[in-house]
């Protein structure tokens, strides 16, 4: 289904993401969905139906009808690792443009500082085959593997860190607003080998939350509304360390995503003015630029130490500082993401602003680079 | 005449220096050194790996025994383990000796019995890591390893010439239901009443039985729980210590329990010339007494005694030996869980480590899918038994999974003939990791969730 133009987003919303000890689940999606509503200028009376993303802090579509008392509307949980957020926001799209519904909901939220668990835990439910899998650790196997392809070293993570913190001290609603220093990416402690501290995204929790519509609709809400220009979701393999002669040097469902979402849209990378890119690691964020075609294979690491990924340059990746600095509650970052691309895109960024913003893309990637998610959005 | 068709040891890669012992309790070093166990090996999987180093006889054993005074189960035989990974046929005999140091001369009689029985071979395989108790000086002796011996109805490496067991009512080392640590009682008493009387009796019983006399012997296997033990025996046999005793290892790897002298037995056949007499002796409740005639063709195993006492790690610390053996208490876990239904439903795939390969592209593969993770056959894959060799593809170093011996290092490895395998690594340098160095696959334990021991494999440097 070709999305462009067909349904819009009219509202959005977002907590502020942090390690909320003090605050629960329901805080957190009421401040994000009310703040949409706000937003709209509608009432919650009015949402058809509903889509909520949440890898585990929540169970079914109760997980969000019991915090916003959003009964008797069919209300659907999407869970697709750290891509669960878009997912939810793909799903109420499509349903929308299908013509089942005018006016929907998409939200995502995680708690993960609730637990203690240190990151998110390991992946899998074998006892012994693929025991110890984790994030950092799978995406470290594809840094050390590009390192090795491509004959660089750990010293090219510290751009993606050192740039991503520095977007992040002008959103105030970033899990953390400091700048850092390629010395102290580089020497932070290890987390695992090449990844240190500063090379993972932090666990965060958050919520967010968008208003789709139906085209006509959206134009009766608000004159500006934010156009979805395509969306694409690959799923890969699960288990990519088990796949024979997969390269680590890149996340093919990344590209495939991102070709769907370029055809509907009708575009190429070079028309992006900017990108909301899953850099839960350093390293994926270099991946990301070459797998979504802002530069060659190979060329990720210089991409972002020419500059050409700031704001200002070529691309601006991640002005929200990204899941780096912005935070990462799992569910939430894919709709966090459509969030800052429609604050974007109304010019509302604030210090972050990327200058005359027409066209963006969000991207979502889950589990060890298996699900990816890409959508493109744009303001006329 | 039935005969050990081949022997295999395994030694441990690291090494706990006694000074570092007796530093930490302000007791006098014994000297040398001894091998330990990693955190992730126990008594099974060291016998388990010395019976994979087995060369020799291509036809499975009719029987499979395994022999500790440590086995990682009280109740639930480690010999199946053994028999699964190797791939045995189901129609296999399986049992456990234990109970004392003898067990592993007493498991090879039992063998012998089989074959004389009508038993094409047994496989024989024992391992211990006996736990002496902090500050005391068992706990300088003790030191960790397997063997394992296949034996059967042919001459192989060596024939056996006679046998013979004494039995003897003496407690002299022991341990009950409730002590965790083995117990000898002070003094001299068990040395001169226990075992220089039993073997004394068994080794004069073989000698008289095959009409050989001490000096005719070549080598003689004598267990040792000091370097000085055995010195007795030899001088009232008008030994040669210097030319006719094997080496214990104790000085290098320590005093090994069940294991021991078939450590010694495989380190002797690998260098004992056609018609070399060899003795090897147990010692425990008893002695037994197997006299040997080699015939200089033992098959090599894959590493020798020798070398795996060369390549060696030495533990940093006492500290990090006593988080291996577990002697400081940790509260806080990995909280693993675990199923024996996914474990017995998936056990061919992890234990003798079978793949697919599908018909359709041939590609190589582990788990064994339904469907082809290369080209999408839905036809199903047929059965691949994957190589345990292969080349590190990418790796990292994790310091956020809990270990006893941090980082853990995991890896993604390219197997010889096909099939990539996400494994962790052990007995490695995590520094010294880099992308395309050959491995070699190792059974190990890799968890306790659900309670249990959960076993799989793991990679090493290859030597």
């Amino acid at each position: 289904m070709n999305l462009k133009d067909r349904v819009a987003v009219v509202g959005a919303g977002c907590s502020k993401f942090g390690e909320h000890y003090d605050r629960s689940s329901e805080d957190l999606v009421c401040d994000a969905t009310f703040e949409a509503f706000a937003d709209a200028k509608i009432e919650p009376g009015r949402i058809q139906a509903a889509w909520v993303g949440t890898m585990s802090s929540g169970s079914s579509g109760t997980s969000l009808a019991d915090f916003l008392k959003l009964y008797n509307i069919p209300v659907t949980r999407v869970e697709n690792y750290c891509a669960s957020g878009m997912d939810a926001f793909r799903n109420a799209c499509m349903a929308v443009a299908a013509g089942v519904y005018e006016c929907v909901l998409a939200v995502g939220f995680e708690k993960l500082r609730d637990s203690g668990q240190r990151g998110l835990g390991m992946f899998g439910s074998h006892p012994v085959v693929g025991y110890g899998t984790t994030a950092p650790s799978l995406f470290a196997m594809a840094a050390n593997r590009y390192f090795k392809t491509f004959g660089v070293g750990k010293e090219v993570l510290a751009p993606v860190a050192i740039k991503n913190h520095h977007n992040g001290t002008m959103s105030p609603k970033a899990h953390f607003q400091m700048e850092v220093t390629a010395d102290q990416v580089l020497k932070a402690p290890l987390i695992c080998s090449p990844l240190g501290l500063f090379d993972c995204c932090p666990t965060t929790d958050g919520a967010a939350a968008v208003i789709v519509c139906s085209r006509d609709l959206a134009k009766q809400i608000r004159p500006d509304p934010i156009w979805v220009k395509g969306i694409g979701l690959a799923v890969t393999s699960g288990e990519p360390y088990m796949k024979p002669g997969f390269a680590y040097t890149g996340f093919p469902a990344t590209r495939l995503a991102a070709q769907a979402a370029y055809d509907q849209a009708g575009i190429t990378p070079k028309d992006l003015d900017f990108c909301e890119v899953h850099d839960c690691f350093t390293i994926t964020e270099i991946l990301n630029y070459e797998d979504l075609g802002l530069c060659e294979k190979g060329e990720g690491w210089r991409y972002v130490a020419d500059g050409r990924a700031s704001i200002g340059g070529e691309v601006a990746v991640n002005p929200s500082g990204g899941l780096k600095s912005f935070g990462h509650p799992i569910g939430a970052t894919g709709v966090r993401m459509i969030y800052e691309c429609a604050q974007q895109l109304w010019h509302k960024a604030g210090g972050r602003q990327v200058p005359d913003a027409e066209i963006g893309l969000a991207h979502n990637l889950g589990g060890p680079g298996a699900v990816g998610c890409v959508s493109v959005l744009g303001n006329s | 005449m039935a005969g050990i068709q081949a022997a295999a040891g395994y030694v441990p890669r690291y090494r706990l220096p006694r000074e570092v012992i007796a530093k930490e309790w302000g007791q006098p070093s014994a000297g040398g050194e001894k091998a330990v166990a990693n955190h992730d090996e126990d008594s099974l999987t060291m016998a388990l790996n010395a019976a994979l180093a087995l060369r020799g006889s291509a036809a499975p054993p009719d029987a499979v025994f395994f022999a500790s005074t440590t086995s990682p189960w009280a109740e639930k035989q480690g010999a199946p383990t053994i028999a699964a990974v190797l791939d045995l046929p189901s129609a296999v005999r399986t049992v456990d000796f234990g109970d004392t140091l003898r067990a592993g001369t007493s498991a090879v009689l039992a063998a012998l019995d089989a074959v004389a029985g009508g038993a094409a071979s047994v496989l024989v395989a024992a391992g211990d890591t006996r736990l002496g108790e902090p500050d005391s000086p068992a706990e300088q002796s003790f030191g960790d390893a397997g063997a394992a011996l296949l034996i059967g109805g042919g001459p192989g490496a060596a024939e056996v010439v006679a046998t013979h067991s004494v039995a003897d009512e003496l407690v002299g080392t022991w341990r009950t239901r409730d002590q965790e640590f083995p117990r000898a009682f002070p003094g001299a008493f068990e040395a001169k009443f226990g075992y220089a009387r039993a073997l004394g009796e068994a080794i004069k019983g073989v000698l008289t039985k095959a009409k050989v006399a001490p000096q005719q012997l070549a080598t003689v296997i004598l267990p040792a729980s000091s370097p000085r033990a055995p010195q007795g025996i030899a001088k009232a046999l008008g030994l040669d210590p210097k030319t006719q005793l094997q080496d214990s290892f104790w000085t290098t790897v320590g005093d090994t329990g069940a294991a021991q002298p078939l450590l010694m037995l495989a380190a002797a056949l690998e260098r004992a010339k056609a018609g070399d007499l060899v003795l090897v002796c147990g010692y425990g409740d008893g002695a037994d007494a197997i006299l040997l005639r080699a015939t200089g063709n033992a098959p090599a195993a894959a590493e020798t005694v020798s070398k795996q006492i060369e390549v060696k790690r030495t533990l940093p610390s006492y500290g990090r030996f006593a988080r291996f053996r577990k002697l400081v208490k940790k509260e806080s876990g990995a909280g693993d869980v675990s199923s024996p239904v996914v474990l017995w439903r998936d056990r061919k795939e992890l234990l003798p480590l079978y793949g697919g390969k599908c018909p359709k592209c041939g590609t190589v593969q582990f788990p064994k899918h339904r469907v082809c993770i290369e080209c999408g056959h839905g036809g199903g894959l047929t059965d691949q038994k994957l190589t345990r060799s292969g080349k590190l593809f990418t790796f990292t170093n994790d310091f956020l999974f809990e270990s006893p011996d941090p980082p853990v290092t995991h890896a993604v490895v390219d197997l010889d003939g096909g099939g990539r395998i996400y494994v962790q690594l052990t007995d490695c340098d995590a520094e010294r990791v880099e992308i395309d160095m050959p491995l070699q696959l190792t059974f190990r334990k890799l968890h306790e969730g659900g309670g249990f021991h959960n076993y799989f494999w793991k990679a090493r440097p290859a030597q």
